[in-house]
């Protein structure tokens, strides 16, 4: 009995250790990824070829999600709107939503969907079948050639794709409202101007967006980095992947809210 | 894989787009278009009650934005709230004995302060401070006058 609580009491030390560790190694990780960073200036190519899967290739579902959520939005704030008499604030309420939340929020659990996943089922096979051995092998730093760029491509992409994103759900937004419930197209532009600020709405999103790619990236290559060498373990690694980048995302955004506009 | 040139032109594109939306954004839904605001000049009202109005709610004459609230203080000589407010340079020949209100654009809009013109030669500077105001309408308030004139009677 006693010898059995005991069992149960070590096994919980044991995985607090081996979380504390993971946390370590993944911080440790990121200051090489940090480091690695430099040989980007010899080989551009390199992040070239990452921008390419990282970013364009997530353009289309970008544009389409961006497309409907601001179409939706739209609709929605119409029906809540309407009863006031104030559905010229239609616009208003779609883009700052878009701008502050929507854009930044939804674009970064596509992305770590779409890229994130990719990338860690990417370099977790390299590791599987030891390519990443294989290239320290011949003084080839892995870290640097196959890691740095696409942890960068990934910070690079995310604020692109998020202001994609938002512009095209006010085009979204701006098709329902004035095509659709006809609005005027007039009123449409001039609320959002006269309420939405430059830097406190727009800039705040784009900041957002760039600490979520940060994030996203940076789980995504250590998942992959750190993955058990097996097929099951990579399975798990992407899962986890997705997984750990939809929380970090949401529970990210709470806080940056609160500090951004939380006053 | 695709050869250099697709790659590096489909990337290319997709870095012009991220840019072009940023643009867009900032030149079509948010304030930018109407900023160049700062160079203005600022003068001053006296108020007893300002009601809702904040810091960058609008300034305007006959209904036209000429300017912003730039800070809202409370004056504890006259127990009064002193708001300062941008006014841009283009209208600068108002009349010193112009005076300002605090007003509501619609019901339950958000509160501006409305200037009306003097007639005095002499025009507002920067620092100048508006005599002439009027303050917030406080629903209560006016409630409660009604209820005394109706006892009155």
């Amino acid at each position: 009995m006693v010898n059995h609580l005991l069992d149960r009491i070590q096994g919980l030390g044991r995985s607090t250790m081996n979380s504390a560790a993971r946390l370590g190694r993944a911080n440790v990780f990121l200051m090489s990824v940090f480091a690695g960073l430099s040989g980007m200036l010899v080989r551009p190519g390199l992040l070239i070829k990452q921008l390419f899967s990282v970013g364009v290739q997530t353009l289309i579902i970008i544009l389409v999600a961006g497309l409907f959520v601001g179409m939706v939005m739209a609709l929605q704030a119409y029906y809540a709107l309407v009863d006031f008499g104030a559905e010229d604030s239609v616009s208003v309420m779609v883009v700052l939503s878009l701008l502050r939340e929507l854009g930044p929020v939804i674009t970064a659990l596509l992305f770590a969907g779409r890229a994130g996943s990719a990338l860690t089922a990417e370099i977790g096979l390299m590791k599987a079948t030891e390519q990443l051995s294989g290239m320290e092998m011949m003084a080839v730093n892995p870290i640097e050639r196959v890691v740095a760029p696409r942890f960068l491509a990934g910070i690079v992409s995310m604020p692109m794709l998020a202001a994609i994103f938002s512009a095209v759900g006010v085009l979204g937004g701006y098709l329902v409202a004035v095509e659709l419930l006809g609005l005027d197209s007039g009123a449409f532009w001039s609320q959002a101007q006269a309420k939405v600020e430059l830097y406190e709405d727009l800039g705040n999103g784009m900041i957002k967006s760039l600490v979520f790619g940060f994030v996203v990236a940076w789980i995504a290559v250590f998942e992959g980095y750190d993955c058990i060498p097996t097929s099951e373990g990579l399975g798990q690694a992407t899962t986890r992947t997705v997984v750990y980048s939809s929380l970090a995302i949401l529970a990210l955004d709470f806080v940056l809210t609160a500090l951004m506009f939380g006053k | 894989m695709k050869n250099t040139r697709t790659l590096e032109l489909l990337v290319g594109l997709f870095v012009a787009a991220g840019l072009a939306a940023l643009f867009m954004l900032a030149m079509s839904v948010s304030n930018l278009a109407s900023y160049g605001g700062d160079d203005g000049y600022v003068i001053k009202a006296r108020f007893d009650n300002i009601g809702g109005l904040k810091v960058r709610s609008p300034v305007a004459a006959s209904g036209v934005r000429i300017g912003r609230v730039t800070d809202i203080q409370y004056d504890l000589e006259g127990f009064e709230a002193l708001v300062s407010m941008s006014i841009d340079p283009q209208y600068n020949v108002f009349p010193i004995d112009s005076s300002a209100s605090i007003l509501t654009s619609g019901l339950l809009g958000e509160q501006y302060i409305g200037i009306e013109p003097g007639a005095e030669e002499e025009f507002l500077v920067e620092g100048s401070e508006i005599d002439i105001t009027q303050s917030a309408l406080v629903l209560e308030q006016i409630i409660g006058q009604f209820l005394y004139s109706k006892a009155d009677e």
